[in-house]
């Protein structure tokens, strides 16, 4: 048995990173970030409206949430449209109890499909960003790159004229990206996006059409990921936010201004038995003097 | 041909063996192995594992995996200073090349340095047997040159062996080994050259990837079990020295909602008396020096019987 002699060597083998996409730095040994009016906490609640077709076509994998039935798979299909119907109008109930300013990460053609919803958020005066065409509208791997710029220009045309905003954030379905997804977001005008999880700050992320800012949206603290991947209790969500929280907080104190980033599905969370966690996680936060409550988009901009 | 056990240790039940104490009259021999690894976006695929589940670029799983470095390690160390705990690391060597500055402040601290291999992304599978050994006495002379002392322990690169590896690194200079999880004391292994050899217990029921990822517990339940695996080895360890070992990744334990449960175990372990706080090379001389040849003949002993 013997691999061929490409298994020993190593071309990138050297200081900082194995690719050019951003600059090696630790955390710690960044200057101290401080936020407006002294807040030490950025809290930035980012909530996904997704859409997924029925019709899936998994290519080049399945959505993770999505249909996993033959078709007409309606358990899935209606589980998630419950988001946007019901779920949603429990998150907006408590958003404005805790006065928290979300941002709406949305598939563009959810808001082709839904009017209703989208006007709500526009006269609620929310920063929407775009989270690609839909959940089966997938970035990947060896993607045509006429194609995904297609696809791109697709999702951010139709979203940026419904809404009526300039949409300047981005996160990706499934997080999935092909080697040209960057850059061609930033050629189609994105400041930001929030695929990437190696960091707890935004930094500079390397494109052929200048910097993106990669803004730090963790997966680890997901509600899905907490939930559905992980399967622990509607309680232990509540207790790693409030621990996430807490250590954060502290941090701050030593290392300058940090961010507790939600990223929050209305189908999870805004189901009867859940939506009460959700509430208890911003009943927390909020409590804290030393938050502050904002957009991906304003918080890019503060960082920056 | 496979055989059907391994052939690196005999069957030594935990039952009566000659006792072992630690230093200062010690219980427990408790360590630490914090993972520094490298993950390559586009590594060569080896024909035997694919280091990711989908085509470059793979967003989350490379990401993630980065957070350690960028984040992660500097928390843990903080929290290991806390407690007067020297990691011993088990450390993708390239790490040496691509970020020194962490090597800086692990050796600042008198921390071990063990070999883990080049990349967590290049799989021992398939590699001839004098490749294995260009790949282990490459990632020797890297840590070596890095750190001024040559490793004693072995850790194969993501888990991935062949029927030489524990040869090849005894013969590479090593004298301990991570790779085995039969025993709760440090045990003799057989390596062909015939030179003393051990494992020293390294534990995945303790490894936070492990329980994170594999098993998905929730934080404070990892918190927990730390303290009850710690519980019952300090028990026993009156009647005979054990060792515990917790192995970390930083891009798991070092999330900002699970250090608070990590913190608790290590605060609740290290207020103890008669636990001696120390590094996988201190053990594994430790147990060379004192216990190996008693723990030798015992072995022999109830074999004959």
């Amino acid at each position: 048995m013997t691999l061929d002699k490409k298994f020993l060597e190593y071309p990138q083998r050297q200081y900082g990173m194995d690719h050019r996409r951003y600059d090696w730095s630790m955390l710690s040994e960044r200057p101290k970030v401080e936020w407006p009016n002294g807040k030490k906490l950025a809290l930035w609640v980012n909530v996904c409206l997704q859409f997924f077709p029925i019709n899936q076509q998994g290519k080049p994998f399945k959505v993770p949430g999505g249909m996993t039935m033959p078709y007409p798979d309606l358990r899935h299909y209606t589980l998630r449209d419950y988001g946007n119907r019901v779920g949603v109008f429990r998150f907006l109930k408590l958003f404005d109890k805790y006065n928290i300013k979300p941002t709406f990460t949305i598939n563009t053609r959810l808001a082709e499909r839904n009017q209703y919803l989208l006007d709500v958020i526009k006269e609620r005066g929310d920063e929407i960003a775009c989270h690609g065409l839909h959940m089966d509208a997938l970035h990947y791997g060896g993607q045509n790159i006429d194609e995904e710029r297609e696809l791109i220009k697709k999702a951010l045309g139709s979203l940026r004229e419904l809404s009526g905003q300039d949409i300047s954030g981005w996160l990706s379905p499934a997080r999935s990206e092909s080697e040209n997804t960057p850059d061609l977001l930033a050629e189609q005008g994105i400041e930001y996006f929030s695929d990437w999880v190696n960091d707890d700050m935004p930094y500079s992320f390397n494109t052929k059409h200048g910097d993106l800012i990669a803004m730090p949206l963790s997966n680890e603290l997901e509600d899905k990921f907490i939930l559905m991947n992980n399967l622990h209790s509607e309680n232990s969500y509540v207790e790693q936010i409030c621990d996430a929280h807490d250590f954060l907080l502290e941090e701050t104190n030593t290392h300058g201004g940090r961010i507790l980033a939600l990223n929050l599905h209305p189908w999870m969370l805004g189901q009867p038995h859940r939506i009460r966690k959700l509430e208890a996680v911003l009943d927390y936060i909020t409590a804290q003097a030393d938050t502050w409550s904002t957009t991906g988009h304003d918080l890019a901009k503060a960082f920056q | 041909m496979n055989q059907e056990d391994p052939q690196l240790y005999d069957y030594w039940p935990y039952q009566n063996r000659p006792k072992i104490e630690w230093p200062n009259g010690a219980k427990i021999a408790f360590w630490v192995a914090p993972n520094i690894e490298f993950y390559e976006l586009d590594p060569p695929e080896n024909p035997h594992r694919k280091p990711w589940p989908q085509a470059t670029p793979a967003v989350g799983g490379y990401s993630i995996r980065d957070y350690g470095n960028r984040v992660g390690h500097q928390r843990q160390m903080r929290l290991l200073d806390k407690y007067g705990i020297r990691g011993s690391i088990s450390l993708s060597t390239a790490i040496c090349d691509h970020h020194p500055e962490i090597i800086e402040l692990c050796a600042e601290r008198d921390w071990e340095f063990f070999s883990h291999g080049i990349y967590n992304t290049r799989y021992t599978y398939g590699l001839s047997e004098d490749q294995e050994r260009e790949m282990i006495q490459d990632s020797v002379d890297t840590i070596e040159k890095h750190t001024g002392k040559k490793p004693a322990g072995y850790l194969a690169p993501a888990l991935s062996h062949s029927d030489h590896t524990i040869d090849l690194f005894a013969e590479a200079g090593g004298t301990y080994t991570c790779d085995l999880f039969h025993d709760d004391q440090p045990t003799p292994v057989k390596v062909r050259s015939g030179k003393k050899f051990v494992s020293i217990p390294y534990s995945l029921e303790m490894n936070d990837t492990i329980a994170y990822v594999v098993n998905k517990i929730e934080p404070r339940r990892y918190g927990q079990i730390i303290k009850d695996n710690f519980d019952q080895l300090y028990v026993e360890g009156e009647e005979s020295g054990t060792v515990m070992c917790v192995p970390t990744h930083n891009y798991q334990v070092s999330c900002p909602h699970r250090l608070r449960a990590f913190e608790e175990a290590l605060e609740y372990i290290t207020g103890h008396p008669d636990v001696w706080v120390t590094t996988g090379r201190e053990i594994a001389d430790y147990f060379i020096e004192h216990y190996y040849d008693t723990a030798t003949e015992d072995i022999q002993s109830r074999k004959q019987a």
